[in-house]
This record gives C-alpha cells, structure tokens and sequence, in this order.
C-alpha cells in the first residue's frame, strides 16, 4: 500500500536520508531499525508531509504522496504518532484525542473510537479533562498512540511507541498493535525495543546512515547476527 | 546554574516566614475594636466637610449634607463596619470541624485597604484643586485618620480559612436568583454611574464599585457567584441580556447616556469579532479597525445620503450583506499572502494594512483616484435606518417611557453583538475552535492532526473581518457622517488593549474590558490627554497581576476546576479537610500581595 522510491531527505545541505527504497503491504507491520541517527524519524516525517524530501517518490495505494500538504495527508488515511509526543500541553487529554479525529465527522464513531482508548489506557479516561502537560512522559506516551488512533488510519506510523513505558506497558502498546493490525490497520513502526519490535513484525528494514543496509522478514532479523550484535546488544 | 538554582529555592522553604496576620494573633481582639472605632471615624467623615471651597470633588464643603461623592465614603464605611462586626453576630458553626462559609477578616482588611485609597485621593484631588493643607477640614481629616487606623489595625486580624461559600449546597432557584439579583445590581450601577455628571463623582463612584467586587471577592460571596454562574449559563445569558435590554428604559428618553451607550455597543461588538481572531486563533491584528471602517463605507456609499457617491442604496439587510462581504474579502486578500508567515510579521503587516486602508480612504476622492468616499470629508448626512417602517429616528413611546434615536440604535446594535457573540460561542465549542487552539499551542503538531491551519486561520481572519463590517453598517448610521480619520491606528490598538484586558477568548471578559476602555474617556473629557497613558499603565500593571485577564479563559483554569462539581459535594459532606485548601486557593494565586 505504501511505497517509497528513491527518496532523498536533507536539512540544509546534509543529507540525511540518501535514497532509500522500501515498501509496506497492506495488512503487515513493518518495522524500521537503525542506529541513533540513522534517518528514521525523518523518514517518517517525510511520509507525512512535515519535510519536504529533495527527491524521490512516495506512493500510497497507487497516488503520488509526496508534495501533498500534511493536513490532508491525514485524511487520505495516514497518522502520524511523532517521536517526542508533540501532545498539546495546555488541552485536555479529551482535546487531544478529538484533535487526532479532526479529519472525521462522524460523532458517534468518534464517540466510540473515544471509549475504545480509554479502555485501552484507563489512566486517560479517569482524567480525561486534565492538561495533558500535567501526565507523566509514559502517561503522554499512552495519549500520542491514542492519539494516533483516533483518525482511525489505514496507515499508522509510530516513532518509538515504546519511549519510557515501563515493561508493562511496553507489553500493553506491542499488544495494540499487534490488534490494530488483527483490525486492519497497516502499521510502519520505528523502535529502538528491536526485540519488541521484530517479534512483531512482518517484515524488518536495517537503516544505517541514510541507507537501507539490509531487509528480511522480521524472524529472520531476530536470528541475524549482524541485527544480534548491534541491536540486542547480544555478545556473539 | 542548575547546582545554585537548587540551592537558592531550598532555603526560603525551610523557614519561611509566618504569614503577617497569624504573628500578631494576640492582638487580634483589641484590633478589631480600634478598627472598629476606625470605621466609626469612616462613617463620620461623610457629614462633615471635607474641602473649604465648593470647586473641588464637586462640592464637598457642606456640614451635615454629604454630597454622593461623600456617601460613598460612607458606603464604603458601612461594608468596613459589617465585615468587622459580622463574626460577634455569624458565629461558625458547631461542630466536629467548624465550618466557615465566608471570610469576613479579609472583608475587612480589604474594605480598610479600599476606605483608606479612597480618602487619600479624594484628599489629594482638593488639596491640589484648592492648593495647600489648608485646604482640607475636619471631614477629609477624620475620614483619613479612620481609615488608616482601620487599615493597620486589620493588619492584626487572622486572615482566616480560604472561604468556602462556593461550595454550599444551594438550591437551583437559589443560584438563579443570586444571578439575577447581581446582573440587576449591575444594571444599577451602570445607570447610576452613567447618570453622573461630575467627572469626580463619576471616577468615585467607580472606585466604589470596585472596592465593592473586591470585598465580594474576598469575603467569597464572587467565588459563589461564579460557581453559580457556571452552573447556570443560560439564566446568567439571559438575565445579562434583559438587563441590557432594559437599560434605555432607565433613562427617561435621554439621549446623552444612550450615545454613549451605543458607542459602547460598537466597540464592544468589534471587540468581539476581534477576538475570535486574535482570542480564538491566536493572530495578532492590528489593523482590525480597517473592517470596521470598510463596513462603514461600504453602508455610507450605499445609503440615501445625498453625497452617497453610487446612486444605488438597496435596502438595509442587502447592505448589511455586502458590508459584511467587502470586509471579508479585504480580509482575505491581506490575509492569504501574509498568513503563512507567522507572529510578529503578521502583526506588522496588518498594522501597515490599516494605515494603507485610511490613506486610501484619503485618496479615493475624485483626484488622486475614482471619487468614492470624497477624501477627508466623507460621506455625511447618512440618513437614519427604517426598517420594517420602524424609523430610528423618532422617539417612540414604549410602555409609558420615551425611547429615543440613540435607544433605537441601541437595541440593533445589542442584537448585533448578541449575533456576534452567538458566532463566537458556537466556533469556540465546535471542531473548528478545536482546530484554532491547537493551531495556537502549536501550528507543526496541528498540521501533523490534519488541521488545515492555513485554511483555518485565513477563516478566522476572514470571518472576523466579515463580523466588524456588519458592525460597521451600523455604526455609518448612527454616527451620521462617516470619514478616514474615524478608523485610526489608535483604535485598533485600543480594541486589543480591551481583549488583553478583559481575557482573551472569553465573553465576559472582553465584554468588560471594551466597555471600560470606552466608556472612561467618554466619561471624563480630562481623561482624554492622558488615555493613552493610563491605558499604558493599566496594562503593564494588569501584566504583572492578573496576565490572563479580568476574567481569565475556562481552558486556562481547567487545571483549577477539574473536578469542582464533585468536590463541592463532597465538601458538602463534610469529607477529608485537606483536599480543600488547595482547591479552593488555587483561583486566586495573585492576590496575595494585596495584605502586605
Ligand atoms: N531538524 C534538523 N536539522 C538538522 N539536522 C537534523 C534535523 N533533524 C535530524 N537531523 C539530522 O538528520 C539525521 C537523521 O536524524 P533522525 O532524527 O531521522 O534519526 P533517527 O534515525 O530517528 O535517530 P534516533 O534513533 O536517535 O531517533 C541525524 O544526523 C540528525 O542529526
Ligand atoms: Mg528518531
């Protein structure tokens, strides 16, 4: 459903992204693993409109993506949970999650969609009109997935779910995921949790430096040495 | 830094002073009585006479007369006497944990605060007025000297438990009433004061009114109110708008108020319309007066005046339309190219499309351009509105009272502003105000939910250019004559300085801070010179203060409020004592300074 070609990402005049080419099948989780600094948030940020890359295409369902302002990204059916939560401190948790529904009109599955997170993250529902500036880094962690969430995407991508939760939590968001795909829903996750992340998925693109290293199914990648060594941090 | 900074905020914690009320506690019974002998010398003050010649304050030379201005003193010696008498006659109620439903040290401390201002400046208007001390007789003396006694003396009393009036069970009935008896309280004042003619008696009556809310304030009796109030949103709309529609009847067919009054109107509802752009979406206009004055050409060229300069005058609801729509569309084209940039460059931009929009005005007078507003003189004689065959320009006789010219504008405008408003609420709670707080807390993260924020804000721009030139049809009526110089930088300063002052983004708010900043320098022509200065200090002070404005925005005290429905019943209950405290001191973080 996704397909990106040749794309070419820079701030100024460092690239930071050098052409790279993968694709995401509808229905699969994909994850993108990478060293700090590999490019991956501004992959994702380029998917989404944010950045305007310097070359390449991005596909979406056989229509160009890339040029489209990000607002209306969105409503072709791409979210866009960023890295560092980008929450709006001073609204509601409520605010927030309605923001993420923005694109929809629809009251009563809006309505729905909102009982769904607050089921999912009790914590949010019983303080659903508090700031969400006034939640721990986990608590707004569990609000930007809600967020997510809430323009009920085809596409959803994560950058670093996983950032400060405690395990649990970290089981709780993979167990999401993994039933938003059983929904339908295509997820591209970029994780520093490799092991998490890999169990997970179907299919694992390496990033190193701006460049795809290499790509295989996301068991394969647990077994790779080179992912062992650099990722789960195993001693080989 | 980090490792000082640290170290800086633990020592103050450790030992911390004692507040300045609870160390003289032992006093405080022997300071009630000399506050109390305080008052007395308060109440006296008013019988005697305060200045040797009648041309200061209105004449306060008289003995045993008191002019208004004198039995506002009293008035204010009254409110300073009952705070402090009432604890020997409202004991607090027995029990487990004594319950205190209102504050009346702190009453007292600021009625004594307020009493001792008022004669201070009373006092230094005559000796300045009359020149020298000499000046001053035994009223202005004794006055002075009682409230300054009252005031130190307060000092000693405790200040007492956070008043919990807010949280008493009060039946529906009883809040709505409460309500309508302090909107009626207003509509009385605004009559009273308005029906002032002494500048001084004016500006006095105004400090009374103040100190007055103040008192409330601290007493608790507005923390009841605004729960009250909050509670019961429809029955505070419409009591505050049969009040306002009433006001003409209070004025016995005079038009002198009502100009005013309408003028009120106008600045109140482009204050509105303003503030959906800069309260709701956050943009810094300041040019918006422009709007107004391109609604008001618009209706002046399309009116039956003789120097109307297109021969083509529709009827009023069409011109209200296109004023509406010219408005709008200047909105648009200096809002599409500009915009996109945003914050400072936008407030740049408008304020030069103002001063661009009156030099034009200038020049569209058959010589340097096409003759359509005939320059610098305008367009006068602008016949008055008939609508329906209702003329605005006679007196009418309603329910035994005269209504005149300016009460008929009146009444339009107020249903104007109450459009106005009703298109501000409904954006506020809708999708689309949701999209213009998040455009303002941060514009990136909005266009990453989907918010259109270009669209937006060019909405908001537009819309609000669209709402003032409505208000603008109107005004080309009321004001007879319409020229360039009506719609300077000054004004539109001036409408931001009331959304500043008010509350940005709120109703109430703004509704107050605009009709304050209209009607002082109506009131008082010596003002005049000197307004912009005072409006300078106003805010500044206002900055420091209260920077979220006389009535701040509900987003803005979600924090406080949260879950105060609850807690108010549970507080009824008589639950856990510790909760309270902090509830109920969390609204008013800025007022302590007022006791030291
Ligand atoms: N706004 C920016 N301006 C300039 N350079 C940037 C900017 N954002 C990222 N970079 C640079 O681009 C490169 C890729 O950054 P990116 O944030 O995409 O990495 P990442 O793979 O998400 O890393 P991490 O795992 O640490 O989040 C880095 O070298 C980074 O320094
Ligand atoms: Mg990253």
């Amino acid at each position: 459903m996704l397909e990106v070609k040749d794309l070419v990402v820079a701030y100024g005049r460092v690239q930071a992204v050098k052409g790279i080419s993968f694709s995401v099948e509808e229905g699969q989780i994909v994850s993108l693993l990478g060293t700090n600094g590999a490019g991956k948030t501004t992959t994702l940020r380029t998917i989404s409109g944010l950045i305007k890359p310097v070359s390449g295409e991005v596909w979406l369902d056989g229509e160009r993506l890339d040029g489209t302002p990000a607002h209306a990204i969105v409503t072709r059916g791409i979210a866009h949970s960023p890295e560092g939560r980008k929450l709006f401190p001073r609204m509601s948790v409520e605010d927030n999650l309605l923001l993420g529904a923005f694109t929809r009109r629809d009251h009563a599955g809006i309505k729905q969609d909102l009982d769904r997170v607050y089921a999912l993250f009790p914590v949010l529902g019983e303080r659903r009109q508090q700031p969400s500036g006034l939640f721990s880094g986990g608590e707004q962690q569990m609000l930007a997935m809600g967020r997510a969430m809430m323009s009920r995407p085809r596409l959803l991508m994560l950058d670093e779910p996983s950032m400060g939760l405690s395990p649990i939590m970290t089981q709780t968001i993979m167990r999401t995921i993994a039933e938003l795909r059983a929904s339908g829903t295509t997820v591209l996750l970029v994780e520093q949790n490799a092991q998490a992340a890999l169990t997970l998925s179907d299919k694992g693109y390496v990033l190193e430096v701006g460049r795809i290293m290499f790509t295989d199914t996301g068991e394969a990648l647990l077994r790779d040495d080179r992912v062992r060594r650099t990722y789960l941090g195993l001693d080989l | 830094m980090n490792d000082t900074g640290s170290l800086v905020t633990l020592a103050p914690d450790s030992s911390g002073p004692a507040p300045t009320g609870e160390r003289w506690i032992r006093f405080a019974k022997p300071a009630r009585w000399i506050a109390i002998a305080g008052a007395v010398g308060v109440l006296a003050a008013p019988f005697m006479a305060w200045a040797y010649r009648p041309d200061a304050l209105d004449d306060v030379s008289f003995w045993g007369e008191p002019s208004p201005l004198q039995w506002f003193a009293f008035a204010l010696g009254l409110l300073l006497l009952g705070c402090l008498v009432a604890p020997f006659v409202i004991k607090p109620r027995p029990g487990r944990r004594p319950r205190r439903l209102l504050a009346f040290n702190r009453g007292a401390k600021a009625a004594a605060s307020g009493s001792l201002v008022y004669f201070a400046v009373a006092s230094a208007a005559i000796v300045l007025e009359l020149g020298g001390l000499v000046a001053l007789e035994p009223g202005a003396w004794a006055g002075l000297a009682g409230a300054l006694v009252a005031t130190v003396a307060t000092r000693a009393l405790p200040e007492g438990h956070d008043p919990r009036l807010q949280f008493l069970n009060t039946p529906a009935w009883g809040q709505i009433l409460g309500i309508v008896g302090a909107v009626a309280l207003v509509l009385f004042a605004a009559a009273y004061g308005l029906g002032q003619d002494g500048a001084s008696t004016f500006v006095t009556f105004g400090v009374l009114c103040g100190v007055g809310v103040y008192v409330a304030a601290r007493v608790g009796v507005m923390g009841w109110l605004s729960a009250a109030a909050a509670r019961n949103r429809r029955a505070l709309v419409l009591a505050a708008f049969a009040v306002a529609f009433l006001f003409p009847m209070t004025q016995d067919g005079s038009d002198a108020n009502m100009s005013i009054a309408v003028g009120v109107l106008i600045f109140a509802a482009t204050a509105m319309g303003l503030n959906i752009v800069v309260g709701l979406a956050g943009l810094l206009d300041l040019g918006y007066i422009a709007f107004l004055g391109a609604g008001a050409f618009t209706a002046a060229i399309l009116s039956r005046s003789a120097f109307a300069t297109l021969g083509w005058s529709p009827p009023f609801p069409v011109v209200v339309l296109i004023s509406g729509t010219v408005a709008a569309i200047l909105g648009l084209i200096i809002g599409s190219p500009t915009l996109r940039v945003s914050g400072d460059y936008l407030a740049i931009v408008t304020l030069a499309f103002g001063e661009i929009f009156r030099i034009t005005m200038n020049n569209l007078d058959g010589v340097d351009g096409p003759n359509l507003t005939r320059g610098s003189n305008g367009i006068p004689a602008i016949p008055d509105l008939e609508l329906f065959g209702f003329d605005f320009g006679e007196s009418h006789m309603i329910l035994g009272v005269q209504i005149g010219r300016f009460a008929n504008y009146y009444w339009l405008m107020l249903l104007v502003l109450a459009l106005i408003i009703l298109v501000f609420t409904n954006l506020n709670h809708s999708r689309i105000g949701r999209g213009w707080v998040a455009i303002r807390e941060d514009e990136r993260a909005a266009e990453a939910m989907g918010v259109n924020v270009f669209g937006l804000k060019l909405l908001a721009f537009a819309g609000g250019a669209f709402l003032a030139g409505i208000a603008g049809a109107v005004k080309a009526h009321v004001d007879v004559s319409v020229t360039p110089d009506q719609y300077i930088f000054m004004e539109s300063a001036f409408l931001v300085a009331g959304i500043v002052l008010g509350g940005m983004g709120t109703v109430g708010g703004v509704l107050i801070g605009a009709s304050i900043l209209k009607l002082l320098p109506e009131k008082l022509r010596f003002f005049e010179d000197y307004r912009l200065l005072m409006f300078g200090v106003l805010l500044v002070v206002m900055m420091r203060f209260r920077p979220e404005g006389l009535m701040p925005d509900e987003r803005r005290q979600l924090e406080f409020h949260a879950d105060d429905d609850e807690l108010a019943e549970e507080i009824g209950e008589n639950i856990e004592a510790h909760v309270i405290p902090s509830l109920a001191g969390a609204p008013e973080p800025d007022l302590k300074g007022d006791d030291a």
